[in-house]
């Protein structure tokens, strides 16, 4: 269980995050919408220790993460993938899903036993086929494509088991089509992990067509949660999307 | 990724590099072979030059491949990595001068007093950002050099250690042996070698890949990058320092221009020469850098010029180091085989 509490963060006068406060279930798949500016990435970086909070709790199984550092925060459960994939360019996809499994044990810093370390392989072996990676394991990724390069950043996260995954606009810079084949993916993840997914998405339909929690934010504030319908119906959603032209059809 | 790394995007597509069944022995085995054939080299060769020059690349050699676990495996520019060929060469030199301890004794000594300059410098240092840290780690090397040259009672200022180095013989190797030294220094500069090169290839050495390619990235997978950092930080210092006691025994001195930040600079300009995408490249840059210093020297007196223009042919011409061109020049031509 994450629960959010009061979460908030200031940069300068603009309130990022507003007193945030949200819950997300054991096993939940969660998407986090907004307009541009409304504090989506603000609040993974907070949840996630890139960013310190000024204010708030974040609390994982009962344990605050609130200011600590993103390698203990990994640790502790929370994983994540970025908005622009990232990713280690010169490693092969299977050296990097082997050096990750590798943190994740606590070996990397181990320097008296050769890489890789026999006992990282089924892991790795685990999650590149999970994300269908499997095939290109020897190349570079620096040449994958941009759909494996956000695959290849997922599978990081992934292969670390989270308990929560937190994927920043896991579809960014895709087309229609690649769009919902990585959608699709992400939803086979969920189901197949029994994990906690949380996801910022900019594409209504997809945001109405597979997630079963929706929580809006604007100006850093929690304006609404809940079910697609619920959303779909909520006053204060239709008005803030009205004002903002790009997302205005996309609810209504 | 770093800027001396430009030219990585040639690789071919397919890039198979972990072997199934990893030979575990094979670097052990090749490490034994160059022992072996180093050491046979005086009775095949009687020259003294020759040996002369390879305890100069022993030494160089070991600073230059310690320097690239920084610059190409961590993506760490160091311009002040000479300061530990520096402490190197007088930490043991003062050490045998002054105190008269057995020569295995000054050399663990010298390591453990610089593991502890290195730890301080490196926790100010690595917290730094690319350009931030080159010129932090610069200053470092003035600082240290400075005080070698101002320390005078201690170091003889500018005029250095002079007087020779005691080495008083110790479990039948006496190192005023010239043959001795030669031996001495061609084991340090292979286990050296086969130590970094284990470093390069263990787990630790693909978090620090993991590091110059996206620190970021590495944090949020659960490394700690400061710790990873100031760790290969430290271990190159103590290989670096171990090349200046290679140094010191083979001049039988310390003299500034040894902690001063033109070795430093020579650190960088071997691994342009020889190439920093693979382990061997600064090996082959030190051979190079030597075989040029003591041909062009004897040529003319424009040396400066010469090794410029070379520095602007690797640079600009090849855009990277020699090594790196070999070992792509070989992966295309078996590319175009199979295909």
């Amino acid at each position: 269980m994450l629960e959010i509490r009061g979460l908030s963060k200031s940069f300068g006068g603009v309130k990022a995050t507003d007193n945030v406060s949200l819950d997300f279930a054991d096993g939940s798949l969660t998407a986090v919408i907004g307009p541009n500016g409304a504090g989506k990435s603000t609040f993974f970086n907070l949840i996630t220790g890139a960013l310190r909070p000024d204010a708030g709790q974040i609390l994982l199984n009962g344990v605050d993460m609130a200011g600590r550092t993103p390698p203990e925060i990994v640790r502790h459960g929370i994983g994540r993938a970025f908005q622009v994939a990232s990713i280690f360019p010169s490693l092969t996809v299977e050296e990097t899903m082997l050096a990750a499994v590798g943190a994740d044990q606590r070996r990397a810093g181990v320097m008296h036993r050769r890489f890789p370390l026999a006992e990282t392989r089924d892991r790795a072996e685990h999650a590149m086929e999970l994300l269908g990676l499997a095939g290109k394991r020897n190349r570079t990724a620096a040449t994958l494509s941009h759909g494996d390069q956000k695959l290849l950043d997922i599978a990081l996260a992934l292969v670390l088991d989270p308990k929560v995954l937190l994927l920043d606009e896991p579809t960014a810079g895709m087309g229609t089509e690649e769009r919902w084949r990585m959608i699709d993916k992400v939803r086979e993840l969920w189901e197949k992990q029994k994990i906690t997914v949380v996801f910022i998405e900019h594409d209504m339909d997809i945001v109405f067509k597979i997630a079963p929690e929706i929580a809006v934010l604007c100006y850093g504030r929690i304006l609404a949660t809940g079910t697609p319908d619920a959303i779909r119906r909520n006053e204060a959603v239709i008005e803030a999307y009205l004002g903002s032209d790009d997302h205005a059809g996309a609810v209504a | 990724m770093t800027e001396l790394q430009a030219g990585q995007s040639a690789q071919p597509l397919e890039v198979p590099r972990i072997e199934t069944r990893p030979q575990r022995y094979r670097d052990v085995l090749i490490a034994l072979a160059a022992f072996v054939l180093l050491a046979l080299l005086p009775m095949v060769f009687g020259s003294k030059q020759l040996l002369d020059f390879v305890i100069r690349c022993a030494a160089y050699g070991l600073f230059a491949t310690s320097l690239n676990l920084l610059v190409g495996y961590t993506g760490l520019i160091s311009f002040g990595h000479g300061m530990f060929f520096g402490l190197g060469a007088y930490g043991f030199g003062l050490m045998m001068q002054k105190t008269g301890v057995p020569i295995p004794v000054a050399f663990v000594a010298t390591l453990a007093m610089t593991f502890v300059v290195a730890v301080v410098i490196g926790a100010i240092c690595v917290r730094l950002k690319e350009i931030y840290f080159a010129f932090v780690t610069l200053a470092f090397q003035m600082l240290i050099h400075s005080t070698i040259l101002s320390w005078q009672s201690l170091t003889g200022g500018d005029q250095g250690l002079r007087g020779g180095i005691p080495r008083p013989p110790f479990l039948g190797i006496d190192l005023s042996n010239h043959l001795h030294l030669y031996i001495t220094s061609c084991a340090l500069l292979v286990i050296g070698l086969f130590l970094m090169r284990q470093i390069a290839q263990s787990p630790f050495g693909y978090t620090l890949r993991m590091i110059r390619d996206n620190a970021t990235r590495a944090s949020f997978i659960g490394i700690d990058v400061w710790r990873a950092k100031l760790t290969i930080f430290v271990l190159a210092a103590l290989f670096a320092a171990t090349g200046g006691m290679i140094m010191a025994l083979f001049v039988s001195g310390a003299y500034p221009e040894f902690a001063y930040w033109t070795i430093s600079g020579e650190g960088i300009f071997i691994n342009m020469l020889g190439g920093v995408t693979t382990f061997l490249g600064p090996m082959v840059g030190t051979v190079l850098l030597l075989i040029l210093n003591d041909t062009v020297t004897r040529l003319t007196e424009y040396q400066g010029i010469v090794l410029g223009v070379v520095i602007l042919f690797f640079a600009i011409g090849l855009r990277k180091g020699l090594m790196d061109f070999v070992v792509e020049w070989f992966a295309q031509r078996r590319g175009e085989g199979r295909g």
